[in-house]
This record gives structure tokens, sequence and C-alpha cells, in this order.
């Protein structure tokens, strides 16, 4: 049925058309704007399955291919197409969306029908940002897709709201700025805007690390890798539950992503010249921001510094394949550690939104992040505390939740790289165990810590869905892996080729 | 022929009774949660002792299958599958027999706490994961059993949640458990890294064939690692933490805090000895690393002995008879560095029922003395308890190594191997020789002080019917903390008594065993080649075998056990705690006051848990504390971002005041704009 559509545009501008239509609602009609956003976001949901269902996961061309001509002077395309990663992604976000929207189902009452909208548009442009084949629509979704998230932060966020999205604004607009100068030169290099081009373009060892600091930076940012990370925490903070929901399960993935389609493609010489300062940097990420994670009082802080050690494992996986494909010569390591970066990214995903709208269900009955205000919920919520510390556990990395699959597979191919990779970035096993399991106990366990624990109410249906769904897809992915790999596998072999290759 | 069918059967029951237990507990009720869970165990229990059958007289061949796969990424592949071998076999036998008893013992155990469903749940989740570590055929089920053991372990020693002590220790239990995991991770990594495969019979038919044989590498320049070493060691760090050996021994005491039955089940029957059957299972790697086998008998021998020790000055229960499972973890572990794999197994078996026996026996005074754990208000709990004092004699008599019952030919095997292992060996191999033989004594001083303790001598607590209010006449409970205030120690509401059926059941039951599994099968288990193609042995290692040519029949063999040493240090430690807890109690005072630095150093446990506490845990806060106000907060955000800041500032203010406060509106304004030049040049022409 859905063989002929222009799914991709569909999945693009269904969510920002409707989110610009439940605008329309207006303030005084929140509740069938949140219907309708709700509807949007199913809609969005339902039309990506045909995107896994119709996948041919055994090539790495392409698929769901539009092309347009779109600003024929600078020879710029309206292109989308997707590949495995892609695709994985795209669900990832048409998944996050609906359950951030029934996450805020009553936790937003004041101008709903914008936040509905916000998440609805914002959703549209990373699926624009997933699905771009042309780097200047890239681009222009890459940096669009800040403004809802920083009118998300700015207006349903905390008491320092105000701080937090500017420095998110900044500190993400600085490093897309590089990029914007990078991809400029490669237009005017190339003559057009094709990521599939810029692949095979070549470019000598200069302009190659030139473009690579460029593309490092904006990437960097957005992951955030250490040292510019300190915007993620006060972004986290301010947020509003659906803004860190999304921002944690979706947006740090764009950086991610970013590296797999820009730097490792167009630059792969200078990414192997490079490639130990990342992997240096992801595994102080692990270490020295999981020792960070540790000791942070304010439960968001925690999950947000959680959040940056555990993409550490991503650009590490990432990283690695050069030393594994061009000095130990075996692509199915770099393939093994690109899989694992990949289903990091998604079961990151999971379990940080999960995190995070469990922080949201809590907040929502007491008005507090503090570690310290809480202390023995389990006492009073204990369908919670269950969902609780099964994510936690997933979020230390257990075997059987998502949280396993990629560090395992990272770890896996980090040991062949180099056994001392594998050794710093093993110790997530205790430090994430640590501050996981640590907050859990203040949290969850214990005698209950006063009054107002007392008195929780257990989650209600409306959050056990969200939370479920949560779980399902943790548990899911953790039993039974192969279905994600195997959607991805023929696109990361085909860029683990292609870096083995090079351009020099 | 093994149906794959029966063996999914086998380890799906027990999960489908956690997850009825656990989701529909307020559904199904007390009654239905217990009858699923036992159910499930029971059918697993049944199943596993018919696969065993099969393989012992039926002939059926060892299975190796796989049921799908996990992922295929090039040529590394990780699957989910079975390898049920007669070493596997034995170990599903043991924990699901196991298993079955502790599910009916906690009927009466727990009768009255209100998170009984929960218990089952995570019980029968528990018995799930043993068998899937046990039954794996790849490292990576095998990692995934035992992380899955572990989180059980986490649930379950802060089962109690609100108990500061038990949430403590089920946190210090999973980390200090990660660390051994996460030598056991780069294990793995090592192997699929030289070996090029997960899979158990892939992996061990390299290494026969030889791939590992002189492979070295350099961690660092000029330094050459022997690879098979290197890997022997990363996955007996693993077994370290789950088996409990000296230095990451610490969180089992601790693990005490969970209720008795699964103290018994998990911390001492089977979780624990996951780490000796996985280097059992392992044999053709350890086999092929004479040096990693050194480390692991050091190891083995110093817990065996110093942990022992530490039993002596424990005044509750269970800590005494979780020290002794220390101890005995100890033992097989000694055994694995003699390459004696089978011993370490029997003793594993053997070790099962009689510890099984004696922490469910401590669990049944326990509720007698109406959750009092300590010996000092104890005393002459034979009159009162008939049964579960001749039930705790048997498993004690068990564990001291009295001839013929089941823990002499498991320990007296260990000690003959080690004995045979020094002949030929290093001062290591003497070490282990002497300190295992010295154990002995330890074990048994420490077993009859616990029995004498407890059972004998003068009544130490009051029977005090004003601090009434409690339940009558079942096996009740009181853990809730709500009632533990109302606790004095050594009062009691009125005089305890022997606890009800499904308490003493599992007790006789196990009781069984624990006299009569070693008679009946150590010669065909360790001395009829049993193990064969399970577990491998190069002959000039093989201690059991030289053990095998002078042994005539169980019999025979158990008469030698008279004239032993062993027995004779034994006997000695028997008459020594007979001297100072039953004939002379002053004694043990006197002894206390002479030893006196002794037993500090030992009531400190020679100082690891201060040591831990200090330098890593309080380390890492610190260390967090610095990186996070001093990298973080002070270069990263004042001094770098700061700069930017400032201009940020004056920049958001101009914003501010063009926009006089409606920035939504204006970024709204912004997307609109985006959208509709975005749709202009878009639209296709």
């Amino acid at each position: 049925m859905t063989a002929d559509w222009p799914l991709l545009s569909l999945l693009v501008w269904l969510p920002i058309v409707g989110g610009a239509l439940v605008l329309g609602f207006g303030a005084d009609r929140a509740r069938e704007a949140r219907w309708a956003g709700l509807v949007v976001a199913l809609a969005t949901l339902l039309l990506s399955i045909p995107l896994y269902t119709d996948f041919d996961g055994s090539s790495a061309v392409m698929q769901f291919v539009e092309r347009h001509e779109w600003i024929a002077a600078i020879n710029a395309w309206y292109h989308l197409g997707v590949d495995g990663v892609s695709v994985a992604l795209i669900l990832l976000t048409a998944f996050c969306t609906v359950l951030v929207l029934v996450g805020a189902w009553e936790s937003i009452e004041d101008r709903a029908h914008q936040y509905v909208a916000s998440f609805l548009i914002l959703e549209g442009m990373m699926i624009g940002v997933f699905a771009a084949l042309d780097a200047l629509l890239f681009y222009v979704f890459f940096e669009a897709m800040l403004v809802p998230m920083f009118i998300i932060i700015g207006i349903w966020g905390g008491p320092r709201r105000v701080y937090a999205s500017i420095k998110f604004f900044l500190y993400t607009f600085l490093g897309s700025i590089f990029m914007l100068v990078g991809l400029v030169y490669l237009y005017l290099k190339a003559g057009n805007w094709e990521l599939a081009q810029w692949a095979l373009l070549p470019l000598n060892a200069t302009e190659q690390m030139w473009l690579f600091f460029a593309f490092l930076v904006a990437f960097a940012v957005k992951v955030p890798m250490w040292p510019v990370h300190t915007w993620l925490p006060d972004a986290h903070v301010e947020a509003p539950t659906g803004g860190s929901v999304i921002l944690a399960a979706i947006m740090l993935k764009i950086g991610g992503y970013g590296f797999l389609r820009f730097s490792l493609p167009v630059t792969p010489d200078a990414s192997q010249e490079w490639a130990w300062l990342v992997i240096a940097l992801s595994l102080v990420a692990v270490i020295y921001v999981g020792l960070v994670a540790l000791v942070q009082e304010d439960m968001k802080k925690l999950i947000a510094y959680s959040s940056i050690s555990h993409m550490g494992f991503v650009t590490l996986g990432t990283f690695i394949a050069f030393a594994l494909v061009r000095e130990a010569g075996n692509a199915d390591a770099a393939r093994l550690g690109l899989q694992g970066a990949m289903v990091q990214m998604v079961s990151h995903g999971f379990i940080s939104g999960a995190m995070f709208s469990c922080v949201g269900v809590l907040y929502d009955r007491m008005h507090s992040r503090m570690i310290r205000d809480y202390g023995g919920v389990a006492n009073s919520m204990p369908w919670f505390a269950a969902l609780f510390v099964l994510f936690a556990m997933a979020n230390s990395g257990l075997p059987g939740t998502s949280g396993f699959v990629g560090e395992f597979m990272v770890i896996i191919a980090a040991f062949q790289a180099n056994p001392w990779f594998a050794v710093l970035a093993g110790l997530t096993l205790v430090i994430g165990a640590a501050y996981t399991l640590w907050l859990v106990k203040r949290v969850i366990f214990g005698e209950v810590a006063n009054q107002e624990v007392r008195e929780l109410k257990d989650i209600d249906a409306r959050e056990a869905f969200v939370l479920c769904a949560f779980a399902v897809a943790v548990l899911l992915v953790g039993v039974w892996p192969a279905p994600l790999i195997e959607l991805m596998d023929a696109s990361l072999a085909a860029l683990a080729d292609h870096i083995s290759a090079g351009k020099l | 022929m093994i149906p794959q069918s029966v063996l999914l059967a086998i380890v799906l029951a027990p999960l489908f009774g956690a997850v009825g237990a656990g989701l529909f507990g307020r559904q199904i009720g007390r009654a239905g949660a217990h009858t699923i869970t036992i159910l499930g165990v029971a059918l697993s229990c049944a199943l596993s002792c018919w696969v065993l059958w099969q393989l012992v007289t039926g002939g059926a061949p060892t299975f190796n299958g796989n049921v799908y796969t996990f992922f295929e990424v090039g040529r590394y592949s990780a699957h989910v599958g079975f390898l049920v071998d007669r070493l596997t076999a034995v170990m599903m036998v043991v924990v699901t027999f196991v298993s079955l008893l502790v599910h009916v013992y906690t009927i009466g155990y727990m009768a009255d706490d209100p998170g009984y469903q929960r218990f089952f749940s995570y019980i029968s989740l528990f018995t799930f994961s043993m068998l899937m570590l046990v039954m794996s055929n790849n490292f990576l089920q095998l990692f995934f059993g035992w992380e899955a053991v572990g989180l059980v372990s986490y649930l379950l020693i802060g089962f109690w949640f609100k108990r500061p002590t038990a949430i403590f220790a089920n946190l210090k239990a999973f980390l200090v458990n990660r660390v051994g995991d996460f030598g056991f991770l780069l294990g793995i990594a090592a192997v699929v890294y030289w070996t090029g495969s997960m899979d158990y019979a892939t992996v061990f038919e390299r290494v026969q064939a030889g791939v590992l044989e002189g492979a070295t590498f350099s961690p660092w320049a000029g330094a050459a690692w022997d690879v098979t070493t290197f890997i022997c060691v990363c996955l007996f760090i693993g077994a370290m933490g789950k088996s409990a050996q000296v230095p990451l021994h610490v969180w089992l005491p601790d693990s005490m805090e969970g209720p008795t039955p699964i103290s018994a089940l998990i911390h001492a029957a089977t979780m624990v000895t996951a780490g000796i059957f996985m280097v059992a299972r392992t044999s053709p790697l350890f086999e092929n690393a004479p040096a990693a086998l050194e480390f692991v008998l050091f190891i083995g021998a110093t817990t065996a002995f110093f942990t022992g020790l530490i039993g002596l000055v424990q005044n509750d229960i269970k800590r005494v008879v979780a020290y002794s499972t220390l101890s005995q973890l100890g033992y097989m572990t000694v055994a694995l560095g003699v390459s004696a794999y089978g011993a370490a197994i029997f003793h594993l078996m053997t070790h099962a029922f009689f510890k099984a026996l004696l922490f469910l026996a401590a669990g049944s005074v326990i509720i007698a003395m109406h959750h009092e754990q300590d010996m000092r208000h104890m005393g002459n709990l034979r009159r009162y308890l008939p049964l579960t004092f001749w039930t705790s004699m048997i498993g004690t008599l068990a564990l001291v190594g009295t001839p013929f019952f089941s823990g002499f030919y498991s320990k007296d095997v260990i000690i003959e191997a080690t004995k045979h292992a020094a002949e030929s060996g290093n001062f290591v191999h003497h070490y282990a020789k002497w300190l295992v033989l010295a154990g002995v004594f330890v074990t048994s001083l420490y077993s009859f002080r616990l029995i004498y303790l407890a059972f004998f001598g003068k009544e130490r607590f009051v029977v005090d019917a004003s601090h009434g209010g409690h339940g009558h006449g079942s096996a009740h409970d009181d853990h809730h903390d709500d009632h533990h205030g109302h606790h004095t120690p050594g009062h009691l509401a009125h005089p305890p008594h022997e606890s009800p059926w499904v308490v003493t059941l599992p007790l006789v039951l196990l009781a069984i065993p624990s006299v009569a599994i070693g008679f009946l099968t150590v010669q065909p288990m360790l001395f009829g080649g049993f193990f064969d193609g399970a577990i491998f042995v190069k002959p000039e290692h093989d201690m059991v075998a030289r053990i095998g040519e002078h042994f005539g029949s169980p019999l025979t063999f158990g008469l030698h056990g008279f004239v032993t040493p062993a027995f004779w240090l034994a006997l000695g430690g028997f008459a020594a705690a007979t001297l100072m807890y039953l004939v002379k109690p002053e004694l043990a005072g006197r002894a206390r006051a002479a030893f006196a630095p002794v037993v500090t150093v030992l009531e400190r446990k020679y100082g690891f848990d201060d040591f831990y506490q200090a330098v890593f845990m309080r380390g890492s806060v610190r260390l967090g504390r610095g990186l996070w106000r001093g990298g973080d907060v002070a270069v990263i955000d004042d001094g770098l971002v700061n700069g930017s800041a400032d201009v940020v500032d004056r920049i958001a203010g101009l914003v501010r005041r063009a926009q006089s406060g409606y920035l939504y509106h204006y970024a709204f304004s912004m997307i609109l704009g985006l959208i509709v030049l975005l749709g202009f040049f878009a639209w296709p022409r």
C-alpha cells in the first residue's frame, strides 16, 4: 500500500505540519490539542513501520529515495533517503515522541498546545536530519532543530531555564558554525551537496584534517564529548521531562550519527590520523564523567552525566574502526565496533528516555529532583520501583537488557584494537553500576524518608504505559538484538569497507 | 537423544513461575504464587533428573545446539544455546533440587512476610538464571547467567529494602561482583580475540589444536605475557567475585542480610559455586596455563584457611555458616588449582546439600528464636528443636569430614590431591597442602562451636510473655522492621518450638544426601570416567587418577579415612570445641583474652572492609567530587565558558530587551518562517 508513497517526506512533514495545526487549538483547548498531537505522533509512528518492514537490510544502498530540485542556484537538492542506520534512528525518534506526548499529558498545563506542537515539529526535523542526503538540507534541519528544543527548555523549564537554554543554544550553535564552514568548503570543491559524492571526493591530508576538526567540534558538542559537555547537565536539569527525554534519547544521537555520516566517509584518513584523540576523549567520558556522575546530588544531573559516559561507547566504537580495519586488517571487528556504537545509541535512547521519564514521574509528585529529598520510594510506589530498578540495571549494562549489547560489542571490538581500550572502557562495569545503583539505594530503597514520600501515589495507567513501553523495548533489544543488528549490518559493512580504502 | 524442547522446558518453567508470581502476585494470591513457582521448579527438577539419567545410563550423547542467534556480525556471532553433558546435568540437578526444597521451605519461613509473592518470583527467577548459566554453550550466555544471578542476588539481599544494612549489603555485593565481572569480561574479550569465537566447543577445539600455544602479547613495551595464562587469570577474577575468593570475598558475609532461604540457595549451594563450575567448564584453557592454576591454588588455599578462622569469632549463627561457606569454596578452588576439577565439582555437589541443610537448619533456629540470630542468646535448643538439631548435626558431621558422610569423600579427595600435587610441586603447592590440612581443624572447631552454643549448654534466653503480640503456631515472621523495634535480645514471647513440616521436610530431604551421596557416587563420579569429555585434564596433572590407583571401594576409602591426619585434625577441633564450649565454657573467654590481638584481627576481618571503604568507596567519591568541582565546574565552565558566557550574557540582554519577554513568540515565528521557506523551496516542480 505504501510502496509508492513519498514515505520519508511524509515522516518529515506530517509532524511538522501537524504541529503547526495543533498550534491553532489555542491555549484554552488543551485537551483537544493533546489528542490531536498524539494522533499525529501515532500516525508518524505507524508510517515509520513500513520503513522497517519494506527495508532491504541486505543492501547498503540508500532506500526510499526522494530527490527534487530545491535551490537550483547552488545546486542544492531536496534529497531524502535512508540506510539501515537511519531507519533505526527514525524508528527510535517516532517511538520516543509518542511516549513523550503521553508522558506530558498531565504534567504540562501551561500552553499545552505549544508544548505539543514543539515536540511534533522537533520530531519532523530530527527525522529530517536522519533522512537528509543533501548536506545543506541536513544542515538546515540540524540547525532548525535547535529552535524547538530551545523553546521547550526556555518556556517549560526550571528556574534557571534561560541560562540553560542559552548555554545549550550557543554551545551547539557554535559547534555547527564550524561545520557550516566545512560544508561550504566541500560544496565549493565538489559543486554539489550530495553526501554520497562527498564520500568519493578526493581530498588531500590537509583538507581532510581541517574538515575533520570542523565536523568534530560540531558533533562532539552534540554527543556531547568531554570537554564540551557541560551544557548537557544544565540543559537537562532545567528542561521539562519531555525535553530531557528527547534531548537524551534522540538529539545526542545526532552527534554519533554525524560522525558516521560525515567524519568517517568524507574524511577517512584524517579520522584515522586523529582517532586516538577521539578514543582518548571517549575513555575520559567513560571514566572521568562516570566518577563525576557518582557525586551528583541532583537526579537529572546524575543521569545527564551518565548519558555522557554511555555516549563514550558510541564514539569509542566508531573510532576504533580505523585501528581494526587498517592496522589489524580486521574489517569484521570494525563492523562489530560500529554495530556496537549504533546499538548503544538506540539502547541509550530507550534507557535514558526511560530514566528521565522516571525522574519526571517523581518530579510531578514531589517537585524536587534532589536525591536527598527522597528515600524509600519503593514503600509507597512498588510498581514504579520495580520499573526504576529495571532501567537502573539496564543503565548498568546488565545482560538481558539493551544496555549490555552495545557495550559488550564495543568492548570485544576494542580489545582487538588495543587491550588497554577494553580495560579502561570495561571499568564502566564498576563505575556505571556504582553511580546508578547508589542512586537506586538512596531514592528507591530504605525507610520512608519523609511524609511526602509516604504519601506518594504509585504510577497510574498512563505513566505505566510509558514506562512499560520503554521496558519492553529495553528487554527486547537486550534479549534479541539480531533484528536491529541485521537492519544496519549491510550499511555498516559498506562503511567499514569504505574507510579501509581511504582517500589518499 | 535429549530433545531441545525438554531443555527449553527446564529453563522456561521457572521463568514462567517467576513472571507469574511477580506480575500477577496480587491476583493469584499467596497460594497461587507458591503453587505456580513450585510447580515450575518441580517440573524443571524432574526433567533435569531425567536428562542426567539419560546421559548416565541411557547413553544419550552430549547435547550441543543453538536456540537462536543473538547477533551475527561478520565472523563474530553469538548465540543462545545449550551444552548439556554430564557436568551440566549434575549442576542442573543440584540447582533444581536445592531450589525446589528451598521453595517449599520458604512457604514456612516467609509465611507472614508481606513480600511473599515477590520472594517466590525472585527465587524462581534465580533458578532460571542459574540454569541459563550452567546450560550455556557459549561465553556470552554464561555471562548473561552470571550477571543475572548477580541481579537476583542483589534483589534478594536487599529483599527487606527498608533495612539500611540490607541495602548497603546488596549494593556492596553487586559492586564487588562487578569488579570480578570486569575481569571476566576482559577474559571473554581475550578469548574472542585469540580464538575468534565465543562458542565453547569451537574455542576448546582451537585451544586443543594449539592456536594459543606459545602465544604472547605485550601489554607494554618489553613485556611478554602468555596469552593462555592471561585469559585464565582474567576468567578466574570473575570466579573470584562470584565464588567469593580472597580478596573479593567481602560481600558474602554481608549477604546474610537477605532472608535465610536465599542464603541457603544462592549464597551457599548454587550461585557462589558458579565460579567453580566455570573453571571446570573451561578446563581445556586452564590445563594449558600452569601459572594460572598456581594462582588459582594460592587464592583457594588462602581463602580456605583464613576465612575459616574468621568463622571462629562470629556470634551470628548465619555468619558462622557464611564464613564456613567461604572456606569450603576455598577448598573447591584448591581442587581446581591442582587440576582436580572433578573433585571440585564433587565437593560442590556434596557441599550444596550439607551447606543448604546447615543454612536451612539455622533458619529453623532463627524462626524458633523469633529472629534472634545471636548465638549468645541461644543454648540448649536441642530440647526444643529435636529435628532441627539432628539434621544440623548431620550437616555438621558432613561438613567436618566424618568418614562415610558425603563431605568426607569430597574433602578427603581434595586433601589427597593437594598432597599428591605437592610431591612434584613448588612452594605454592606446599602452602596449599598445609593450609587445607590446617583448615580441617578450623572447620571442625567453628562447626562444633556453633552446635554447642546453639543446641547445648545453658539456655541463655528468657521466655517472657510480656513481649507477646506476635503470631503463634506457625513459623511466623517479624522481619518487617516495624516489629523489630520491640525486640529485646534474648527475650522470647513464648518458648521456642519445632518448625512446621514445610520447614523440616526440606531439612530431612537434604540430610539424606548429606549422609549418603558421597558414599554412593564417589566411585562413579571421580574414578569412573564420569566427566570424560566434559572436563579435560592433562594426564600428568591428573591427581584424582593417582588417588584412584589406591582406591578400593567407598567402604575401604572410608575406613582408611580414620587413619588420615585430616581425621585427627577434625577430631582435635571437635575436642577443643567440646572443651571450650561444653565442658569448661570459661576456657573460651580465657582463650579469647590470651589471643586478644589475633581475635581483634579476625573481628576486623583482616581489615579488608575498612581498606575498601577508605580507599575505593570514599576515594572514588572524593575523586569524583574533585573532577567535578575542579574539572567541570572550575576549569571548563568558569574558566573556558565564562569568557564567552559574559558575551552570551550581553547578547541575551539585548535579546531580552528587544523582545521584552516574548521570547517564545519570537522563536515560534522563526520556526514558522523556516517552515514556509523550506516548503517554498522544497515544493517539487
